[in-house]
């Protein structure tokens, strides 16, 4: 090939976002592949290599992500992708894996049309689908809501799916949506959505957005007199949603691949691990990532080869693996299938509420 | 009828921010013919300087009124020196280059105030301090007003009432006139144009830097890319009232401000952001100089 590369070395690419507005994930996703890398080359590496992970920023914007990854591929010459963690950013990244048949783990993306885009692609997190339904039967079994609102992110893939598998599951149910707005990505004015919401009644109001924008909604809806609880998807899952909602977010529930405190030991060891070396807890998406580095390099030692063919076969025969949220497998689909845990907001605390297995 | 009026005050209240920005695109242009597109970043800027100020001044819990007016004036005063520096370094050395040029540059200062942003302030979103506390002032019939709303739309008309006053009845803001109608003319005159130019970049600039102060009181999160939307929705206000014309600006912000309101609450949220754009079409197409603007030749 004409360039020479060091031969101990094994290269894996991650494209995630550490500038923009969702740069919070990108932080916690790097800190956490730093962690699990870390101590994959403190165990003697894999296959005899060093591992060393080269990260390229997404800046939070779907036209980076592909740009991301075809550097990865074409220039760092990667074995294979970690990333990303939002679903519009894997939308715009994963064609470009598949294409090059370089096996992509997402931590953290949940809309079910990213790993429709081909054999390559894999995460290991829960769908949407089955986050929907859990959060759906949360609001009309265990809260008893009847009459639900929804206000989605309209710009956001991951927003607009999960939007739509809650009231598929909620109206199956017997529950009605009885008002359904929209807001932008970015936005910090959501009074005119929520006074059309208020007027119409409803019983809680479902916001399956990002941690960036959930905090400021719920200041201006209880500003407007709006009391109900707000629910919401793994998107919420940031300290930044206590930070900027305050109060306002207090009672608000939503669902999460992973709670600091919820009692499992391998989380737990996960936790102090984390803890130690960046002095805070790790939030969801730092849990994923350390997930999908670890998944990966499973797969890459069980392939006994940095090929992507067979890094892929072994990725998609992943059974049981033990993750920090418990076992984890890969389906058909190329889809984890996981527990999924309801977190409450009280206090200005996120608190481990129940657990939903998979089924 | 309540949900009317409740969407009213929304729209009044946000109307008044766009509208502060408003003014600062459209006195710029008045006197320089130069889309600043900076200016929504200057914004930012503002509502940055007001959050490390209200850090500095030790507001947690709730501010007070004291608070208040002081992060507003350290904020305006910061963005204002800023407006001199950006105008001296970025700009006057185009004074005679195509004015082409002059907006190819204002593009590449809001990058740069974007991005720099994200360095220097980190690109997390931030809790913008409590300054004054969101008490219910007036609940008619279920329409609820708070102080922050009325102290956004005091402030923003008291600003705009000073900033005629200014340019009415100042020799400055004669200066800033004869300027805006010919610069030759106005130096044969005897007027120091660049320091009538200069002028007028601190002034927009700390009108930018009160909506960024305003903003972060009503919708306390503040991160370095918020002035893009906000920036464009309030050139599209200034072109609705007329660009180079500021009571023009007041009334096409609040303009903007209640049609987006209305159309979340009457046709779809979804729309919400188009719809600037489609007023921005619509004028360009049917009235190019705008509401209050008058409409003139093509200056050469």
């Amino acid at each position: 090939m004409g360039c020479t590369r060091n031969t101990n070395e094994l290269r894996i690419g991650a494209y995630i976002p550490l500038t923009g507005s969702t740069a919070s994930w990108g932080k916690s996703g790097k800190q956490a592949i730093d962690l699990a890398v870390g101590e994959v080359n403190a165990g003697g590496g894999v296959l005899g290599k060093r591992i060393r992970v080269m990260y390229e920023d997404t800046q939070s914007l779907p036209e980076q992500a592909k740009v991301a990854v075809l550097k990865l591929i074409k220039q760092q010459k990667v074995a294979a992708v970690i990333g990303e963690i939002a679903s519009s950013r894997c939308l715009a990244g994963a064609p470009e894996a598949q294409r090059h048949k370089i096996p992509m783990v997402s931590p953290y993306c949940t809309n079910p049309k990213v790993t429709q885009i081909g054999s390559f692609i894999f995460r290991v997190c829960y769908i949407d689908p089955f986050q929907g339904e859990a959060m759906a039967k949360f609001a009309y079994e265990q809260l008893g809501v009847h009459r639900a609102a929804i206000l989605r992110d309209i710009k956001n893939d991951y927003s607009v799916g999960l939007a739509d598998f809650f009231i598929k599951t909620f109206t199956a149910l017997g529950g009605t949506i009885i008002a359904d707005a929209a807001y932008s990505e970015g936005d910090i004015e959501f009074r005119s959505q929520l006074t059309q919401l208020k007027a119409a009644n409803p019983e809680a109001i479902f916001v399956p957005g990002y941690y960036t924008e959930v905090g400021l909604i719920a200041r201006q809806a209880r500003e407007l007199g709006l009391s109900i609880p707000l629910l919401g998807g793994d998107g919420w899952d940031s300290p930044k949603t206590t930070e900027i909602g305050g109060d306002a977010v207090n009672g608000g529930y939503f669902s999460a691949s992973f709670a600091a405190d919820d009692p499992n030991p391998l989380g737990q060891e996960f936790i102090r691990k984390f803890r130690e070396k960046y002095g805070s807890n790790p939030d969801g998406t730092a849990a994923t990532s350390y997930e999908a580095a670890l998944v990966l390099v499973d797969a890459i030692r069980r392939a006994g080869s940095i090929d992507g063919t067979a890094i892929r076969e072994a990725l998609a025969a992943t059974k049981d693996f033990q993750g920090v949220a418990g076992r984890l497998s890969i389906d058909a689909n190329r889809n984890a299938v996981k527990r999924i845990v309801i977190m409450k907001i009280e206090g200005g605390q996120l608190k481990f509420n129940s657990a939903v297995e998979p089924s | 009828m309540q949900t009317f009026l409740q969407q009213l005050v929304n729209g009044l209240a946000w109307g008044s921010i766009y509208a502060l920005i408003a003014i600062g695109y459209t006195m710029v242009y008045g006197v320089l013919q130069l889309i600043n597109f900076a200016h929504g970043d200057i914004y930012m800027i503002g509502a940055m300087a007001g959050y490390y100020l209200g850090l500095a001044l030790g507001v947690v819990g709730e501010g007070s009124l004291l608070h208040f007016v002081t992060v507003l004036c350290g904020a305006m005063a910061i963005c204002g020196g800023l407006g001199f520096v950006i105008e001296r370094c970025a700009y006057k050395p185009l004074r005679r280059a195509p004015r082409l040029a002059a907006l190819i540059t204002a593009i590449g200062v809001s990058l740069f105030l974007e991005y720099m942003g994200q360095l220097v302030f980190g690109p997390d979103p931030k809790l913008f301090p409590p300054l004054l506390p969101a008490r219910p002032v007036a609940a008619i019939g279920g329409v609820v007003i708070n102080t922050i709303q009325i102290t956004i739309f005091a402030v923003a008309v008291l600003l705009a009432a000073a900033l005629r006053l200014i340019v009415m009845h100042t020799t400055m803001g004669k200066a800033m006139r004869a300027v805006a109608f010919s610069h030759t003319a106005a130096s044969l005159m005897g007027i120091n144009v660049d320091r009538v130019i200069s002028f007028t970049f601190i002034l927009g600039s700390m009108l930018a830097a009160a909506a960024g102060i305003l903003v972060g009181i009503s919708n306390p999160k503040v991160d370095p890319l918020m002035g893009i939307m906000p920036g464009l929705k309030a050139f599209v206000a200034a072109v609705l009232g007329g660009i180079g014309n500021i009571p023009g600006a007041l009334l096409g912000g609040l303009l903007i401000g209640v049609a987006e309101s209305m159309v979340v609450g009457y046709l779809s949220s979804t729309y919400r952001d188009a719809l600037a754009f489609v007023i921005l079409i619509v004028v360009l197409l049917f009235r190019p100089s705008g509401l209050l603007g008058s409409p003139s030749a093509e200056k050469v």
